[in-house]
């Protein structure tokens, strides 16, 4: 349907450090944009509408939800996800302390979570656990009832001291 | 922790190692149902009905089938009718009719929702453009959306050609699927004898699983007519099943490959999407991939039921119960099957009752049909049992523990479907209840101007599925074993099942590398529910290590030409009992073993495990002007066998600590009188987020399982089953209110103290 072509975008970023060229539809979410155009799939779906925080990513220092934000609004940014998290040396120590607290049931949720975590350590090196409730307020879990996210949460800030 | 058995110096079992497929879920490799991609797939989107009930009399497709990108179209003429055969399938059961109409509506669509055609185009967004471009006619019905309507004379019925059983009477038109009934002993005589008789009826909202994950499902279908099917299941053989059924195949001819799988709690049982892609892909021999919306999974999968139960209970001048009555009415859905077997099992489960009669009703409505959640049609018995429990001890002064374990049920305890409990744990969970720091504390009950606390406690059952499951294993030559299995890992089992092979072989959790397969690499296994995965495939996973040591010691036998019943084998070294100079490390037997490959496989059918049983305490503080609750303090307390993998255990536990409490609370299909659900977004279907809830604690009590080598009892369904009650239970502590409705909103909190007044 000829109404229906729109021309695609050219768009230059930075994800997890490494600059790209990318084409894309000006209709299409950030999310979209990752796992369908760039091809990582680690950023989730899991309402689409900016209310589960699955696909929780970091843009220029702030962490979004990449379902509200489209991919032609990225030129020139710098986005983080958590693919970008672990280095060749090893993963980050909130990676390591989700494995070791348990903190990951089904992992569907884990992403969006690690991001998110990963923004309060850079910025807050030892929140409480009722800043860690507030500061994840944002992101659903539906399978540990959190307690062991916070305690890993934790966990890590203590431990990248 | 609590434990009952002797310390048997387990290597592995009770350990926290990091569980096998951590690495690739913490570093966002793991691959889910959506994210798989493969070489031309298409995307499919379905068009599903603005109408809760509704005859379908025609649909135009031709002009989405016009448009550019758009590659095929299907409606239900596409897939075979199927008869009314009655299937029966671990947590599922219903007919082969009703599985199919569920994918794809034929002559009429039950719930809002309801899928009528499908759609395969070039990407989501011309798929989506296509969908609306089809034109249905429906003629509008009434719907029913609650027992009360369904049940009514003269209700709209969903299914006019479905026979009903009605306590053995076959009936016709009626929205009763089955009303089922189970006596035992002489209630009107037990009630005659009572000093004190309480009756309570409970209505449960509709709720929903509420996995972070939508479902999807992508196919291929050959030209051979096989189809393959890649999907985020909770039992890739259940999907095998049902989708060979769906599209009238040989089973063989349908290969089911599990993605890893974002959560489930029972909804990832049924299929939905998986028939459509397979249709979808018959018609344009390229492979499609479905994907849901978070609305369409509010709209169409889940729901767990609601409905109404009464519940009376009769005690005599001791405290002693006597007689108990339910009348539990459980809405199906649109197809039949509420769980109300379940939900006999469960009501009276906690309770030594000598004489009981319990009437059961499955009932349909237009709304989507009922999946398995967690512990099905447990919680919403529980919540009438333990009310009235609480109010008998209200009234009568009794310690609710003293009370409960005064008529605690154990084993021998007769059960209410006739079999007598095996050894069980609930007088240990009481016991563990009494003594814990959280009841032994003392609760501010008016801590400041306008806020007022509450305690509340309520225990909880469920009776864990055995079934079928398969492992295989297989030697490598540095003497680490491989394990393919076949039960998806929805939390943790792929780590639970290999430590229990780890445990036989006595090497590391770590040297047990597991794989879940697909459905052509591994002998059957049911589904990831029930909480039958690490009872009943670690229980494979036994038996397949016992025979791997089996098959080590016969080869060690050949190689140094001495009999078998010479040799043994412990912790990684075979040796000969005898001639300290012949012994092999694993590696070292594993390097050219005579005859070939070192490998064995089992696998098992097993009963119920035992029972699980759990006791939750539960603090609460209340602002009386705006009714919002905080869950302030929470300890569950589990008999949870034995706890092969801790940490997942008291994840488990809490996990469903909080799903109950959400339910409690939060939670609710809140609908119109149409039948359209109003509140399908994570905005306003009120999941518990961080900041709800407070930490909580657990105390797992280990009281073993006579069925399980090393007494494992299923854990992840008993701990969603007291939180309701609990609350309820406190909220009355708190205000002098008996709240009978979930969920306990602010507003119905505010109403009744306005009442009260």
């Amino acid at each position: 349907m000829a109404e229906n072509k729109v021309k695609k975008v050219a768009v230059n970023t930075k994800i997890n450090g490494e600059e790209m060229d990318i084409l894309v539809d000006p209709y299409v979410s950030l999310l979209e944009t990752l796992r369908e155009v760039v091809g990582i799939t680690g950023t989730k779906e899991g309402c689409n509408d900016g209310n589960c925080g699955a696909c929780t990513v970091n843009l220029d220092g702030r962490i979004v939800d990449s379902c509200l934000v489209l991919g032609v609004e990225v030129e020139g940014k710098n986005i983080e996800t958590v693919e970008g998290m672990a280095t060749p040396d090893g993963l980050h120590p909130l990676q390591q302390a989700f494995l070791e607290e348990a903190a990951l049931q089904c992992g569907i949720c884990t992403p969006g979570f690690l991001v998110s975590a990963k923004a309060l350590l850079d910025n807050e090196p030892d929140p409480s656990e009722e800043r860690i409730r507030h500061w994840l307020a944002g992101n659903l879990c539906r399978c540990t009832g959190y307690d062991k996210i916070v305690k890993a949460v934790s966990k890590a800030s203590k431990e990248s001291k | 922790m609590v434990s009952t058995s002797e310390n048997k110096n387990y290597k592995v079992i009770g350990t926290r190692p990091i569980r096998h497929d951590g690495y690739d879920k913490v570093t966002g490799r793991a691959q889910y149902g959506a994210d798989i991609k493969l070489p031309g797939m298409l995307i499919g989107a379905v068009l599903r009905s603005p109408y809760a009930h509704a005859k379908i009399k025609s649909i135009d497709t031709s002009e989405a089938e016009k448009m550019d990108g758009v590659f095929a179209v299907m409606t239900s003429k596409d897939l075979p009718r199927l008869g009314d055969v009655v299937r029966g399938n671990s947590e599922e059961s219903g007919s082969e009719k009703h599985l199919s109409e569920n994918v794809m509506a034929f002559d009429k669509v039950l719930y809002k929702g309801h899928v009528v055609a499908g759609v395969a185009a070039k990407d989501q967004n011309t798929a989506f453009e296509a969908v609306k471009k089809i034109k249905v006619d429906y003629e509008v019905l009434k719907p029913v959306i609650n027992v009360d309507q369904a049940m009514a004379k003269d209700a709209p019925i969903l299914h006019e050609d479905y026979t009903g059983d009605h306590l053995g009477k076959k009936v016709k038109n009626s929205n009763v699927a089955a009303h089922a009934r189970h006596e035992v002993g002489d209630i009107d005589d037990g009630f005659k004898k009572s000093d004190l008789v309480v009756e309570k009826e409970v209505d449960m909202q509709t709720v929903h699983q509420g996995y972070i994950e939508p479902h999807s499902g992508t196919a291929v279908w050959d030209e051979e007519d096989r189809v393959k099917v890649w999907t985020s299941t909770q039992g890739s053989f259940s999907v095998r099943d049902s989708v060979s059924k769906v599209l009238d195949l040989d089973v063989s001819r349908v290969k089911v490959t599990p993605m890893e799988i974002g959560g489930g709690f029972g909804g990832k049982i049924p299929i939905y999407l998986e028939p459509i892609a397979a249709v979808l892909s018959k018609k344009t021999r390229r492979p499609v991939k479905a994907m849901m919306s978070r609305t369409d999974v509010f709209d169409a999968t889940g729901p767990g039921p609601g409905g109404k139960v009464k519940v009376k209970i009769g005690i005599d001048s001791e405290g002693k119960i006597l007689a108990a009555y339910a009348d539990i009415r459980l809405e199906a859905g649109a197809y039949p099957e509420a769980f109300i077997e379940a939900a006999a099992k469960c009501v009276f489960s906690c309770y030594d009752v000598p004489s009981m009669k319990i009437d059961a009703y499955d009932v349909l409505v237009n709304k989507p049909s009922s999946a398995p959640y967690r512990a099905p049609a447990s919680p919403q018995v529980a919540f009438a049992t333990e009310t009235v429990v609480d109010e008998i001890c209200e009234i009568k002064g009794y310690d609710p523990i003293d009370f409960r374990l005064m008529n605690v049920a154990e084993k021998g305890t007769r059960t209410a479907l006739g079999p007598k409990y095996r050894t069980i744990g609930l007088k240990e969970c009481l016991e563990a209840a009494k003594n814990s720091n959280h009841w032994k504390s003392t609760l501010d009950s008016n801590p400041s101007p306008g806020k007022k606390r509450g305690r509340g406690i309520a225990s909880g059952y469920w009776f864990n599925i055995g079934f079928k499951s398969s492992v295989n294993l297989s030697l490598n030559p540095d003497g680490k074993v491989a394990l393919t299995e076949g039960s998806t890992d929805i939390g943790g089992s792929r780590a639970s099942i290999a430590m229990q092979a780890a445990e036989v072989l006595g090497i590391a959790a770590e040297d047990v590398r597991p794989s879940v397969v697909d459905t052509d690499s591994i002998g059957i296994t049911d589904v990831t529910g029930g909480s039958r995965t690490t009872y009943a495939t670690g229980y494979a996973a036994y038996n397949a290590a016992h025979k791997l040591i089996e098959e080590i010691i016969e080869k060690a036998a050949i190689k140094w030409d001495i009999s078998e019943d010479q040799i043994e084998y412990s912790d990684g070294i075979v040796k000969s009992k005898t001639d300290s100079e012949l012994k092999m490390t694993l590696k070292e037997i594993a390097d050219d073993p005579p005859g070939g490959p070192i490998v064995s496989s089992a696998s098992v059918d097993l009963e119920e495990a035992g029972g699980g049983f759990a006791v939750h305490i539960a603090d609460l503080e209340i602002d009386e002007e705006t009714g919002k609750t905080d869950v302030i303090n929470y300890t569950a307390i589990q008999d949870v066998g034995k706890a092969i993998h801790p940490s997942y255990v008291e994840g488990q536990m809490q996990g469903g600590a909080a799903q109950g409490i959400g339910w409690a609370l939060n939670e609710e299909y809140f609908m119109n009188e149409d039948g359209v659900m109003l509140n399908s977004s994570y905005l306003d279907y009120r999941m518990p987020i961080a900041l709800d809830l407070p930490m909580i604690d657990t105390i797992m009590v280990e009281v073993p399982s006579e069925e399980h080598p090393y007494g494992v009892r299923g854990v992840g369904e008993p701990p969603i089953v007291p939180p309701v009650p609990a609350i309820g239970n406190a909220i009355n502590d708190a205000l002098g209110l008996r709240l009978l409705s979930t969920p306990m909103k602010p507003s119905r909190i505010t109403e009744a103290l306005k009442r009260k007044k």
